[in-house]
């Protein structure tokens, strides 16, 4: 076998072997990638409120440093405020919709 | 039992049964759900799916249609498919053998894929929200009856299937526990030290493999009474103390890996019966219809078809379809491969189940021997007989071939077990928030073991006897099935499309469920079983909720002015605007 056929089965193969490796783990991950996607959401959820408690008119002996942490969960409030079942912003000074 | 007034007729081969089968079952995929396709539910490849629609990565998820196939098919396959035939069988294989094949066409591919069609033309709801939405209110309180009745017999019927096979199969008892021990490891080694999939499947299969070798060397039997119980009953409560412990443990730490182990072991277990037929072309040593039933029997019309469920139609596969699948589907199109091709799949472990069961016995005498009183073959049998079967196809010894099918039929009853008490569990929560009460996990779990204890030992107090639900199980199953069939007319007749399709198997399948449920409720009243007894009664009255509220609603839209053929999409995104 010449040693471009020979590199041209190897790179067959091994495309082969990813497209079977790549399929074994969407086989593994996707039945419970929900499950395990909702409890990390459930998670984020609770971070967002206690980052969130001090605006939202609950004293929190931690703002000092949770205040600090409002940038990082201001890019997911509107999604946050609708799962929690408000269809409108509760703050005013959060005007997402 | 004497079998030589059986009547004998030329003894046909399996393999010809085999490939006659095939041959329905794959034409009813190219040909009878294309047509589906077409005409009654009208796919439309430009049809925005809820995938689409409301991707948000952790519900609504585009995905591939052979990897989604993949995990619907060994979502909704499990013990089932195979109990049932095994125990039908005793009718003798011919009206087994129809009921798979062209139930698997006309019934459980045309359910499936109905409900996968249905729910993603509804973004992605489930049937239970559909139920609440196209019947009615009381709809979505009907759905959560049935469910709480299907699981709580799921949970019991399936710790009786495994204990069985645990005492009658003593060498299946190491692999079994061993298998969690793989699983736990298994998902140790992904999550914590990141190690190839491939690498760790193989490992895991191998690991299995051994342990199966293992277990064969030292089969454990327990001695006849432990702690005072049976050696059955021990095995029921372990089982569910397991399954609960299980159910509350987080899902990538053992259910997870343990459902992919038992995915692989489904494909390879399908490959193995198939092939081990093909190459040792056994003849069919059961009668095509026996005549020679045990006295105990119940006619076959209608018990065969709720001895049969799964296999030929499972309301169980429209949960999968409606509560996962159809959030995932890519194409609106993919769902015929999706859901039809995934009722082929479960026919096809039916099909092979019932091939195995009558020509894995070298006499009909040995047979009839298995097959002495109703309900006495199931996994039992299919163990046995498969074992034999193995061993003259694959030159594979015939204790192992036994062990490894059990540890298989261990395997997917206690999977299917594992996700129903999980799903029982939720099941109660949301009764318990229908009554006001907030119920903790632990406390709704100990609800559910208790439920399904009470169930399995109420049926028998031995622990043995529980096989006995197992058509009250059908029966249940085909309800649900019914159920999710109605919401599946009643919407096409909104759109004025054929209907027929769907009604008429809807109304076979009633009829069918309803009159099983009789003749069983005459036979726990005989037995002076008031448990059961009870229970038929509430699943009865559930029946015949399910016939009023279908005709009641059919009769509402039928005189109703057709729906836009668009309607359903513009209510989803109205849906979808005022919150998910």
């Amino acid at each position: 076998m010449s040693p471009s056929r020979r590199r041209r089965v190897r790179m067959a193969a091994d495309g082969l072997l990813r497209r079977i490796s790549d399929g074994l783990g969407e086989f593994y991950a996707a039945p419970y990638r929900r499950t395990l996607a909702r409890a990390k959401r459930d998670q984020d959820d609770l971070f967002t409120m206690l980052v969130l408690s001090e605006a939202l008119g609950v004293p929190n002996p931690a703002s000092h440093y949770t205040l600090e942490l409002l940038p990082v969960v201001y890019e997911e409030f509107h999604d946050w405020h609708r799962r929690m079942g408000m269809d409108r912003s509760p703050l005013d000074e959060v005007a997402c919709c | 039992m004497p079998s030589h007034h059986q009547e004998r007729v030329t003894p046909v081969n399996a393999v010809v049964l085999m490939f006659v089968g095939l041959a329905i079952i794959l034409a009813g995929y190219f040909v009878y759900s294309r047509y589906l396709a077409k005409k009654v539910y009208r796919l439309s490849a430009t049809h925005r799916t809820p995938a689409h629609e409301f991707k948000d990565g952790v519900d609504y998820i585009p995905t591939n249609k052979f990897v989604l196939w993949g995990h619907h098919f060994t979502s909704v396959a499990g013990a089932a498919p195979i109990v049932g035939p095994a125990v039908a069988i005793i009718w003798g294989w011919g009206p087994a053998f129809l009921w798979v094949t062209l139930g698997t066409v006309f019934f459980a591919g045309m359910h499936d894929l109905g409900a996968l069609w249905a729910s993603a033309r509804n973004k992605g709801q489930s049937i239970g929200t559909l139920s609440g939405r196209y019947i009615g209110p009381r709809g979505r309180n009907l759905f959560l009856a049935i469910m709480f009745l299907l699981l709580v017999m799921v949970n019991a019927v399936f710790a009786v299937v495994i204990s069985g096979l645990l005492v009658s199969q003593p060498s299946a008892v190491i692999p079994t526990w061993g298998a969690i021990v793989v699983a736990l490891l298994i998902g140790q080694a992904i999550y914590k030290l990141r190690w190839n999939l491939a690498v760790v499947s193989i490992a895991g299969v191998v690991a299995l493999y051994g342990l199966i070798l293992l277990g064969d060397r030292f089969p454990i039997v327990l001695p006849e009474t432990i702690m005072g119980l049976s050696a059955s009953a021990f095995w029921i409560i372990v089982l569910f103390i397991y399954a609960g412990i299980a159910s509350l443990m987080p899902v990538w730490m053992l259910l997870q890996p343990r459902d992919y182990i038992n995915g692989l072991q489904l494909f390879i277990g399908l490959g193995l019966l198939y092939a081990a037929i093909l190459l040792s072309a056994p003849t069919m040593v059961a009668p095509m219809i026996n005549q020679n039933t045990p006295p105990d029997t119940p006619g076959i019309v209608p018990l065969l078809f709720v001895t049969i469920a799964c296999g030929a139609i499972s309301g169980f596969h429209g949960m999968v379809s409606s509560g996962t699948s159809s959030k995932q589907l890519d194409k609106e199109t993919d769902a015929r491969f999706v859901g039809y091709f995934g009722a082929v799949g479960e026919g096809l472990l039916a099909l092979v189940t019932l091939l195995v069961v009558s020509a894995g016995f070298q006499t009909l005498a040995d047979w009839e021997e298995v097959y002495h009183a109703f309900n006495e073959g199931g996994a039992g049998a299919f163990v046995a007989a498969g074992g034999t079967v193995l061993s003259n196809g694959l030159a594979i010894p015939e204790s192992l071939s036994a062990t490894v099918l059990a540890t298989m039929a261990v395997l997917f009853a206690a999977t299917t077990m594992d996700t129903s008490v999980r799903l029982q569990r939720y099941i109660i929560s949301e009764i318990g928030e229908l009554m006001g009460l907030k119920l903790k996990p632990l406390i709704a779990t100990v609800l559910v073991l208790l439920f399904g204890l009470g169930l399995a030992f109420g049926a028998d107090p031995s622990g043995e006897g529980g096989m006995i639900i197992w058509p009250l199980f059908g029966t249940t199953n085909q309800l649900l099935a019914a159920l999710t069939l109605s919401i599946i007319t009643v919407i096409l007749v909104r759109k004025r499309r054929p209907f027929l399709p769907v009604l008429l198997p809807l109304m076979f399948v009633l009829v069918m469920s309803v009159s099983a449920l009789v003749v069983q409720l005459g036979t726990f009243y005989g037995q002076g079983n008031w448990l059961l007894l009870g229970m038929g009664i509430v699943i009865l009255i559930a029946a015949i909720w399910v016939i009023i509220e279908a005709a009641v609603t059919l009769n509402r839209v039928r005189n109703q002015p057709p729906e836009p053929e668009d309607e359903d999409v513009a209510v989803a995104a109205q849906a979808g605007a005022d919150g998910r």
